[in-house]
């Protein structure tokens, strides 16, 4: 048994690793192949070989997390007495809790829309192209980083150092604006600026991802429809606001929808370039903050109930849009 | 059959690519300290331990790579003479998860907290689970530590933790050479640098540079800046009773306190040499902040003696002025004979009773183990241990600092916001803090607004 548990030496790990291969395989390659070999099931088994570890995980791994969390944001600091709604109160009172609901609103509204709109634009733009592919790849590519290896690069695009002699610019923003004959400037520092310039971050994560889906939706629309829309004498920026626009709405929702709810969780991008300071924090960073640096038991749980309370709309929407399209086809 | 076999080959595929992910999610372990590679111990020392052959002792800390090293290697001749085992866990997470950790019933054997006040809230809030120091532990810490560092480790008049390292923070390095080719000299009073900080502004160059940016730390270097102050301008007495919260936080005193320290680090004729304006300290990283010092755009920084680790690698840490060489001196008092030094530790806390983990804590706190640790450190380490060989240190920085903590003439305080609740330690003070510099928020505000986070209770 030792042998499988410590592994010290380069070649024993890797050949740990072998054994461990082959037996997930011999695992997984046993369940599917036995999974089609008896013919007839009554039906509740399937379902509940379906439903049953799902259920299980959700009501372990969510609802009961999510009504203890609930529970908790009635108390105190420390769990221990119960305060009603004061930690809801605190939270939409407080100035500095006030600043973080408003950097979300911030970040709700506008990354969404621009990731969206900057997706779809170049979704038309290079659509059958020839560089299409090149194109794509391009805008895409940022959605293969990490939100914290994206930060840590615009941190340093946005880093700043004084204008003087015997000191280099090292961010590349500065560097552009100091030889434009500008003063470099604390794009980080200044509220509420340095939240818009957080938010570029995501932006440019998203409108990858924006733009794949829509480019795809674009792509289904039927060639008939486009080519009787032309025969009718619709041309550019008609074609695309009554034929384009309409023919891919679904699809548009899903993805706004799907972005306001990332954006809503973010919390990487904000941690990494700020911590949170110079007025930059946002729901989920408070919410780790009180919960396991000051350790609010009550105000971090409170904060957790409140940013689970603003996704649920968006959760719906976005469900129900699904269905309506399901529907349709 | 077609669809079967691909059916066959598809399991295997996806089969196949689960295990590499698992497999490259698996951790390749830590090593433990080969023994045997230190040759001869002494043993003689450790008899009192016992025979803990086949027992493993965890560690959680938040000391991570380089100085772990440091750490795993001084417990080698503890483990070789008794057999024990030390599992050493780093984690920069450490406050946020040991809380997790103890209301998981999952606690480590051993941690090094940083914070008093985080110590005393892990007691009001896990009494079970911290262990109060066995008799070794209160022999040792009785025997080689001041009253007021066996203080820190203890709450409602019950030991719990003893001093692990210790740091100086009062201290302004400064470039030899450059004091020595203008002819300044060391400042022995506050007046003496203020007039020195004066003497290099007129000169036609920003004295001093300071950062503040730490992640989500940032400000606290700006608070031991206070904290500093206000032993010189308020005395240790006033000092004690604001940590503790006797005195209101903004207390006239400490008002006063902050303007002083506004003198400074609120002046555009002394801040931010080479970094920027007043608003630059918000953003500037502290622990990049006294690069300007070897380059020659700033001249003075307040830094504890730690900073020392994080000079570039052509920076020499020497009194002897030279090209590149760097030092520091004691940020002086009101007057000459006013000498309050701030500064800082860890502390080894239990939370098991079994006898090889007491026997660990008992050696932690034995000077043997301080003599250890600074054989295998080559800087950047010290002890509050008075039996500490002061001989064993590398370092002039790590000399010095020994010198003024053991030095009767100094009147030691610890950091006061690690003694603060975590809410205002940890927070309100860090984040008014930077207001304070990166809005330009008034003194009275800043202080207004810590005043009303303190927690109730």
């Amino acid at each position: 048994m030792d042998w499988f548990i410590n592994a010290d030496t380069t070649g024993h790990k890797l050949a740990l690793m072998v054994v461990a291969i082959v037996l997930f395989v011999a695992v997984m390659g046993a369940i599917l192949f036995a999974v089609d070999r008896p013919k007839k099931i009554p039906t509740w088994v399937v379902a509940t070989g379906f439903l049953a570890p799902t259920v299980l995980g959700l009501g372990f791994g969510l609802v009961y997390p999510g009504l203890k969390t609930i529970w908790s944001s009635l108390f105190d600091r420390q769990g221990k007495n119960y305060v009603g709604l004061d930690n809801y109160i605190t939270a939409f009172t407080e100035e500095q809790f006030q600043v973080v609901l408003r950097n979300t609103v911030f970040w709700v509204i506008t990354v969404p829309i621009a990731a969206t709109l900057i997706g779809l634009v170049y979704a038309v733009v290079v659509d059958r192209t020839r560089m299409e592919a090149l194109a794509k790849t391009l805008v895409f590519m940022p959605m293969a980083i990490s939100m914290v290896g994206a930060s840590i690069i615009w941190k340093f695009v946005y880093e700043y150092k004084p204008n003087q002699p015997g000191v280099n610019q090292t961010g590349l923003l500065n560097q552009l604006l100091v030889w434009l004959g500008f003063d470099p400037q604390q794009f980080l520092l200044n509220a509420p600026a340095n939240t818009f310039y957080l938010i570029v971050v995501m932006v440019w994560i998203q409108a990858g991802f924006a733009m794949t889906v829509l480019s795809a939706a674009i792509k289904a629309i039927p060639d008939d429809i486009v080519e009787a829309a032309r025969l009718d004498g619709l041309q550019g920026i008609k074609m695309f606001r009554y034929i384009t626009v309409p023919s891919i709405r679904p699809a548009l929702i899903v993805v706004i929808t799907t972005i306001a709810m990332g954006t809503l969780k973010v919390f990487d991008i904000v941690r990494t370039m700020t911590g949170g300071n110079f007025n930059t924090s946002v729901v989920a960073n408070e919410f780790y903050k009180q919960s396991f640096t000051i350790r609010d038991q009550g105000l971090g749980a409170a904060l957790a109930v409140i940013l689970f309370v603003l996704v649920i709309p968006l959760v719906i929407y976005n469900v129900r849009q699904l269905r309506l399209t399901e529907e349709i086809r | 059959m077609r669809s079967m076999t691909r059916r066959s080959y598809a399991a295997l595929a996806t089969g196949a690519a689960f295990a590499l992910i698992l497999a490259g999610c698996s951790d390749s372990g830590n090593k433990s300290p080969d023994a045997s590679s230190t040759g001869k111990v002494d043993c003689a020392a450790y008899k009192q331990y016992g025979d803990l052959k086949g027992k493993t002792v965890s560690v959680y800390t938040s000391i991570v790579d380089p100085e772990s090293k440091q750490q795993t290697d001084s417990y080698i001749p503890f483990e070789t003479c008794t057999g024990a085992k030390i599992a050493y866990e780093g984690s920069r997470e450490f406050e946020s998860q040991l809380p997790v950790r103890l209301s998981a019933k999952t606690a480590p054997d051993i941690a090094y907290i940083p914070q008093p006040g985080f110590l005393k809230s892990l007691v009001a809030d896990f009494p079970d689970a911290v262990k109060p120091a066995p008799q070794a532990v209160i022999d040792n810490a009785t025997k080689y530590y001041s009253e007021a560092w066996v203080n820190y480790g203890t709450v409602d008049g019950k030991l719990y933790a003893t001093p692990l390292g210790a740091n100086v923070k009062s201290f302004v390095w400064y470039s030899p050479k450059e004091f020595a080719d203008n002819g300044y000299t060391i400042p022995t009073t506050w007046d003496e640098l203020m007039t020195l900080s004066q003497t290099i502004a007129d000169s036609g160059r920003i004295p001093w540079c300071a950062g503040i940016e730490s992640g989500t730390a940032t400000g606290w270097p700006a608070t031991d800046w206070l904290e500093d102050v206000v032993l010189r301008t308020a005395g240790p007495d006033v000092y004690d009773e604001w940590v503790n919260h006797t005195i209101p936080f903004n207390d006239p005193k400490i008002v006063e306190a902050l303007a002083t320290v506004g003198d400074v680090l609120k002046n555009p004729a002394y801040v931010n040499g080479g970094l920027g304006d007043v608003q630059s300290i918000a953003t500037a990283p502290w622990n990049e902040a006294g690069n300007g010092i070897p380059a020659g755009t700033c001249s003075l920084m307040r830094a504890a003696n730690f900073y020392q680790a994080n000079w570039a690698t052509d920076v020499t840490v020497a009194e002897k002025p030279q090209d590149n060489g760097v030092y520091a001196f004691y940020l002086p008092g009101k007057t000459a004979d006013d000498k309050p030094l701030l500064g800082g530790g860890e502390f080894v806390t239990a939370f098991s009773d079994r006898p090889e983990v007491q026997a660990f804590q008992a050696y932690l706190s034995s000077p043997e183990w301080a003599n250890e640790k600074a054989k295998v450190t080559g800087q950047g380490w010290i002890s509050a241990n008075s039996g500490l060989d002061a001989s064993l240190l590398q370092s002039p920085i790590d000399i010095m600092s020994y010198k003024l903590l053991t030095d009767p003439a100094y009147t030691f305080r610890f950091d006061g916001s690690d003694q603060m609740p975590a809410a205002v330690g940890a927070g309100s003070f860090w984040t008014e803090m930077t207001d304070w510099i990166a809005t330009d928020k008034s003194d009275e505000a800043v202080l207004t607004a810590i005043e009303k986070s303190w927690p109730a209770s």
